[in-house]
């Protein structure tokens, strides 16, 4: 039976793509980073969007901000931290405004740290920057406050920031179809005429960039009109306010009367499955806050809750308006919330009985933290640093998992690019002291610097440039796997490739390192594990700046596989090497070791470090050029 | 129809996700609000995922709580027991009998819990653990869908939803290469779903 599919599942991310879409975006740009990547992702397979990865979030934000300058509608998507990165570009276009155009950002929060350094709330961004967000709580509301926020955006003459979050990011709920129906064997609807656009598209770029450069006073922030729009900014948010009283986008669900809540995001889905009765305040837009329709709620119920993720934002701000109202010290404002959690907070604040127990895990399994892949590139880097003994500052990406166990070999990871700067200031505070003390072929307790190469793009490049400059020393090694793969394998600079799969040129991360001043430059395949060893040894006690890039395709896309590796276990005498390579198909056996050959793919790398030779190769069959 | 809440557990890279999809358009299709949630990122490097579906009238958190899951599919025998809070009394756990060491197990820090126990703990639970017998080779590509095949060959969905209800979603989703592996990874798993059948009659 062929059922016309009216409805669909889409994630979060996706509903935002086709919401963006459907509201006639012109221009897509941002940085991969979980939660947020699908967006841009599935927003490149539409037809008449412009997208990129831009090589870091200020880049996409100031890309996007250009694209509402000419007038048009313009996207910026990055998870909380990228917002860290361009924060600088959200104050200013805060102050200058679009003039016409439309620019929503995307930015998606982590809370529970699933692949993420820390659990930020970037609602305090949209206070601190006094501009308007949004929060939608599943993927209908997300498609549909995508549209909202352009159209705030142009009316407001302000960027519109949407806060995302991973369990609405991540999480497939219903869609409904507009416009056809969804062909069998496709996941989407084809694709439906994007809405009409509003007024401003009518203009061509040309008239908007000429009403961009007869009014310098909003669009040059020098001291002088930056002083002349702040006001403008003040009182654009005491508009947004009155706004958003009657705006739809917050409602009230009706309830008993003994509890209100006011929620927003997914918290409000939590909420509403474990407190039934309660009534509700869903909040739509999280700045600025309805005064009015607030105080209109709570005097409408006899105890107000705030069920909300992460910090105690709507909290803090119902209490600036005086009124009574208890959130955070029943529902937790660190990780990630769940319905188990507001139960548990709902039970304690005595609004819903007492409950059987809530099932817990046995304790004392064994975790299953993540772990490099079998075959992985960055596998040989870190034996190599670790058998150098060198003190390794690390970053953001797959590669930072050479910081467990047993490898052992990475020893900081902050946020992107911060290795780099740390290597130099590691590197500086030791001049005069350890550092000259030592044998000049020490490598023991030597500073390196690792990042991946998309990270070296988006952040290593300023670094670099300063260690240079600086006249710093320490090795630094860009491990180059042509891809960003935590994320998902999206491209980059130096790829070769553009989001929407066009070539592009290959930027080579050896030239830039050169054409930076940088004078000791090697590309090594890391699993050349004797020469590469000789070089990071040669480069960790050169006592100048020193560049490897370690170059590896990702094993996980590119699918490389040769023959498994064959134990002979007569030759084995249990040493345990091997183990000490972390990879997932060797695990001991007695006083000998046992290989996995569904997962060995054959890399050789522990084929390569066996003393004995007991671990071998296998050459025939169909292998292919891992090594060539 | 009625509200049914699934997990599906296992390791990164064993096709969790699109298990999951296929599930979440079963439901979709008869008519359900569906909600799925699933974890993107760091985990996928072989740790330990997992992913919620919820048919229902009408959903509202994609994540159900613990002791309210009615269906756990465990790809993996750790990661099912790690979850077996999340099913109810009398829920149903099919486990695919796979073992794979995690880092502290492959360290020799810590035991694998033997299957003795892994039983009494979903016993202890009221649960009805089935067992499936792993795949093996290009078999293990399609490991989600064989599970699927012997749930759906289970009570509660044996009635309501017959093999051609998966095998829609299946095509949906899977591109062309791979339809046909996944198509009998299906059957197999329904056929040693229907066999185990006879033994059990309530429901
Ligand atoms: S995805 Fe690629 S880079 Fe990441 S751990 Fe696996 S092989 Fe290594
Ligand atoms: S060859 Fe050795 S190091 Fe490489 S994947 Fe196989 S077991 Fe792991």
């Amino acid at each position: 039976m062929v059922n016309p599919m009216d409805r669909i599942l889409l994630s979060g991310n996706e509903a935002v793509a086709l919401g963006a879409f459907e509201a006639g975006v012109k221009v897509g740009a941002g940085y991969p980073g979980t939660p947020s990547t699908e967006i841009l992702e599935s927003l490149a397979s539409y037809p008449g969007v412009y997208c990129e990865w831009s090589s870091n979030e200020k880049v996409a934000l100031d890309v996007a901000i250009g694209a509402a300058y000419a007038g048009r509608r313009a996207l910026a998507v990055m998870k909380h931290v990228g917002l860290n990165v361009a924060a600088d570009s959200l104050f200013y276009a805060a102050y200058t405004g679009l003039g016409g155009g439309g620019l929503t950002i995307i930015v998606a929060d982590d809370p529970g740290m699933h692949s993420s350094q820390n659990e930020q709330d970037t609602r305090h961004y949209a206070r601190f920057a006094q501009v308007p967000m949004v929060e939608p709580s599943d993927s209908a509301e997300a498609r549909d406050l995508v549209a909202q926020a352009f159209a705030i955006s142009e009316q407001f003459d302000v960027p519109v920031l949407v806060r995302m979050s991973t369990r609405v990011s991540h999480s497939r709920a219903v869609v409904k179809v507009r416009g056809p129906a969804v062909a069998p064997g496709k996941r989407r609807p084809a694709l439906a005429d994007p809405l009409p656009v509003s007024d401003p598209h009518s203009r061509s770029a040309g008239d908007a960039l000429t009403a961009l450069t007869a009014n310098p006073g909003k669009y040059v922030m020098v001291p002088g009109n930056a002083r002349g729009r702040h006001p403008v900014v003040r009182e654009r948010l005491a508009d947004l306010g009155r706004w958003a009283e009657s705006c739809g986008l917050n409602r009230v669900e009706p309830g008993g009367r003994a509890l209100g809540v006011v929620t927003s995001g997914i918290a409000y889905q939590y909420a509403r499955q474990v407190l039934p009765e309660a009534s509700f305040l869903k909040l739509g837009m999280v700045w600025p806050l309805p005064a009015g329709l607030l105080r209109r709620f709570a005097a409408q119920v006899d105890r107000l809750l705030v069920v909300e993720e992460l910090d105690p934002f709507l909290e803090e701000n119902l209490r600036l308006l005086g009124l009574t109202t208890e959130g955070k010290r029943w529902f937790p404002a660190i990780g990630e919330l769940s319905p188990a959690a507001v139960r548990r907070g709902a039970v304690q604040a005595g609004v819903l009985g007492e409950e059987p127990p809530e099932p817990v895990p046995l304790p004392s399994l064994p975790a299953r933290p993540p772990v490099l892949c079998p075959g992985c590139g960055h596998r040989p880097i870190f034996y190599a640093l670790r058998r150098l003994g060198a003190v390794v500052f690390g970053d953001i990406g797959c590669y930072t998992l050479g910081a467990m166990p047993p490898l052992s070999a990475l020893h900081t990871c902050g946020c992107m690019g911060s290795g780099l700067g740390n290597l130099h200031g590691v590197a500086k505070a030791m001049e005069g002291s350890d550092g000259n003390g030592k044998a000049a072929a020490v490598t023991r307790g030597r500073p390196a610097a690792v990042i991946g190469d998309s990270t070296f793009y988006h952040a290593g490049l300023p670094a670099l440039a300063n260690l240079v400059y600086n006249g710093g020393g320490g090795l630094v090694i860009v491990a180059d796997n042509s891809t960003t793969a935590m994320t998902g394998h999206q491209d980059h600079p130096g790829t070769g490739r553009t989001l929407a799969g066009e070539a592009a040129p290959r930027l080579d991360p050896a030239e830039a390192a050169r054409g930076l001043g940088v004078k000791r430059v090697a590309t090594v395949d890391p699993f050349a594990v004797d020469e590469f060893l000789a070089v990071a040894r040669a480069f960790l006690t050169a006592g100048e700046p020193a560049v490897i890039v370690a170059r590896h395709p990702c094993v996980l896309q590119s699918r490389s596989r040769r023959p498994p590796v064959r134990v002979l276990a007569e030759r084995c005498n249990g040493c345990g090497l091997c183990l000490r390579l972390g990879c997932p198909p060797l695990s001991p056996d007695g006083d000998g070791v046992l290989l996995d050959s569904d997962l060995c793919t054959g890399c050789g790398l522990c084929v390569a470090i066996c003393p004995r030779q007991a671990l071998i190769a296998v050459t025939d069959g169909e292998g292919d050029s891992l090594h060539a | 129809m009625r509200d049914l809440n699934f997990m599906l557990a296992g390791v990164g890279g064993q096709g969790i996700i699109l298990a999951g999809d296929i599930l979440a358009e079963v439901g979709l299709r008869a008519g359900a609000d569906v909600k799925k949630s699933e974890v993107h990122g760091m985990a996928q490097r072989g740790g330990g995922v997992t992913s919620q579906v919820r048919w229902g009238q009408r959903v509202y958190s994609p994540l159900a709580e613990p002791g309210r899951i009615d269906i756990l599919i465990g790809f993996e025998v750790l990661e099912a027991v790690r979850n077996a809070h999340y099913l109810r009394q009398g829920g149903l756990a099919v486990v695919n009998r796979y073992r794979l060491a995690p880092p502290a197990v492959t360290a020799g820090e810590a035991a694998y819990p033997d299957e003795g126990d892994v039983e009494r703990e979903f016993a202890a639970r009221g649960a009805d653990l089935r067992w499936m017998c792993p795949p093996s080779g290009r078999e293990r590509l399609a490991v989600g869908v064989q599970l699927l095949g012997l749930v759906s060959a289970l009570d509660p969905l044996r009635e309501a939803f017959p093999p051609e209800a998966w095998l829609d979603a299946l095509d949906r989703l899977i591109p062309p290469a791979h339809r046909e592996l996944n198509r009998q990874a299906f059957q197999r798993g329904r056929a040693a779903g229907a066999d185990v059948v006879p033994a059990r009659e309530e429901g």
